[in-house]
């Protein structure tokens, strides 16, 4: 008897349990109102960031974002439009900056005449920016900041 | 026994066909017996009129985005490639057919190239590229041809919508005014020595001028 007491009541609970995470939508951010069963219509595409000025990096080893958009450049075994503009030997026309020397470098750490084939896909690590305000809020610092505060590795 | 009865003598094709067209010339050089010169000159006219219609029509149709992709090499590989770009699907919606690209406005030069076509026309009915794989190997060459074509006439095609007169560089992104003043209006470089790859995919670009 308790068992088939304890069958109903764990049956009611999740009955309970399911229809109300169907009727109250939990408050998120990046979902908003949209019930979880459900797909919220998708946000508007952003126009990219286009002023083809440097932003700083956020450490040493981050991969520089691309300034300007790329909408529609080629990079497969064909051709790699990026290094149309940002190859050594197209640097003086383009006044683009040069594709790092770490590019050239093989595997084994040999230098190669060119972009070695393991880099040659530059928005694996690449990316433009779009304009828009991040739905999730950062409190990364840099590690200049870090250093010239009081205590070291302080109050965050 | 008559003359009548001896067979006619045996006359040669060539001796045949001369002899037609100096009798179609007596013709054509004696005035008309019959028909009064306003007749003639009319009907004339309206012969003229039905002529050139015709041949404008025919011209026309043949130089319609239907037209073009009514043969599968241009629908599956090229057409395909220009759905993608902004030159098919774009912000206000005005776009590009494929001959206002690829076949010169201008009469004489449109003519020409129609006459080349007929190129075009034998290779569909022999198979030059009717799979992909024969597209894609020989894909750098008729990518250069286009691009030879653009280089000779200073990117015309591109300048019958694309004016450097009416570009107004403010409104460009710094990179894209930058470039344009650079190369475009010192006349140092044409629209395709850039742009090159703009509305269908590239062909392998090793040793194409700018590219690595």
């Amino acid at each position: 008897m308790t068992r088939k007491l304890a069958f109903l009541l764990l049956a009611a609970a999740l009955a309970a349990g399911t229809s109300s995470l169907l009727a109250d939508p939990l408050a998120s951010a990046l979902r908003g109102p949209t019930p979880l069963n459900d797909e919220g219509p998708a946000p508007p595409m952003t126009p990219t960031r286009n002023t083809a000025e440097r932003e700083p990096r956020n450490y040493p080893e981050q991969p520089p974002v691309i300034p300007h958009s790329i909408d529609g450049y080629q990079i497969d075994i064909n051709g790699n439009k990026c290094l149309s503009c940002h190859a050594r030997a197209r640097t003086a026309e383009s006044q683009a900056p040069m594709v790092s020397i770490t590019h050239f470098m093989d595997r084994d750490g040999q230098f190669l005449a060119s972009v070695s084939p393991r880099r040659f896909f530059c928005t694996e690590c690449h990316v433009p920016q779009s304009v828009s305000n991040p739905p999730v809020s950062n409190d990364f610092v840099d590690i200049d900041t870090m250093l010239s505060r009081a205590a070291p590795g302080g109050r965050r | 026994m008559s003359t009548l009865d001896r067979p006619p003598p045996k006359v040669g094709m060539i001796k045949r066909a001369w002899n037609f067209i100096l009798e179609l010339w007596d013709v054509l050089i004696r005035p008309s017996s019959v028909f009064g010169l306003g007749v003639l000159v009319l009907g004339g006219f309206v012969a003229g009129v039905i002529f050139w219609g015709a041949f404008n029509t025919a011209l026309e149709v043949t130089n319609t985005e239907k037209f073009c992709t009514s043969c599968h090499e241009m629908r599956d590989n090229v057409f395909a490639e220009l759905k993608s770009t902004i030159h098919f699907t774009n912000r206000s919606g005005v776009r590009a057919s494929c001959p206002d690209c690829h076949v010169p406005h201008n009469w004489t030069d449109k003519i020409a190239r129609k006459m080349q076509a007929s190129n075009e026309v034998w290779g569909h009915l022999f198979g030059y590229i009717d799979t992909r794989e024969k597209f894609v190997d020989k894909r750098l060459e008729l990518a250069l041809h286009e691009w030879a074509r653009f280089k000779a006439n200073d990117s015309l095609e591109c300048r019958n919508c694309h004016s450097a007169e009416s570009m107004d560089i403010t409104k460009q992104s710094p990179r894209a005014s930058d470039a344009h003043q650079r190369f475009l209006f010192t006349g140092e470089k044409t629209c395709i020595d850039c742009h090159k790859g703009i509305a269908h995919r590239l062909p392998d670009m090793r040793g194409v001028p700018g590219w690595q």
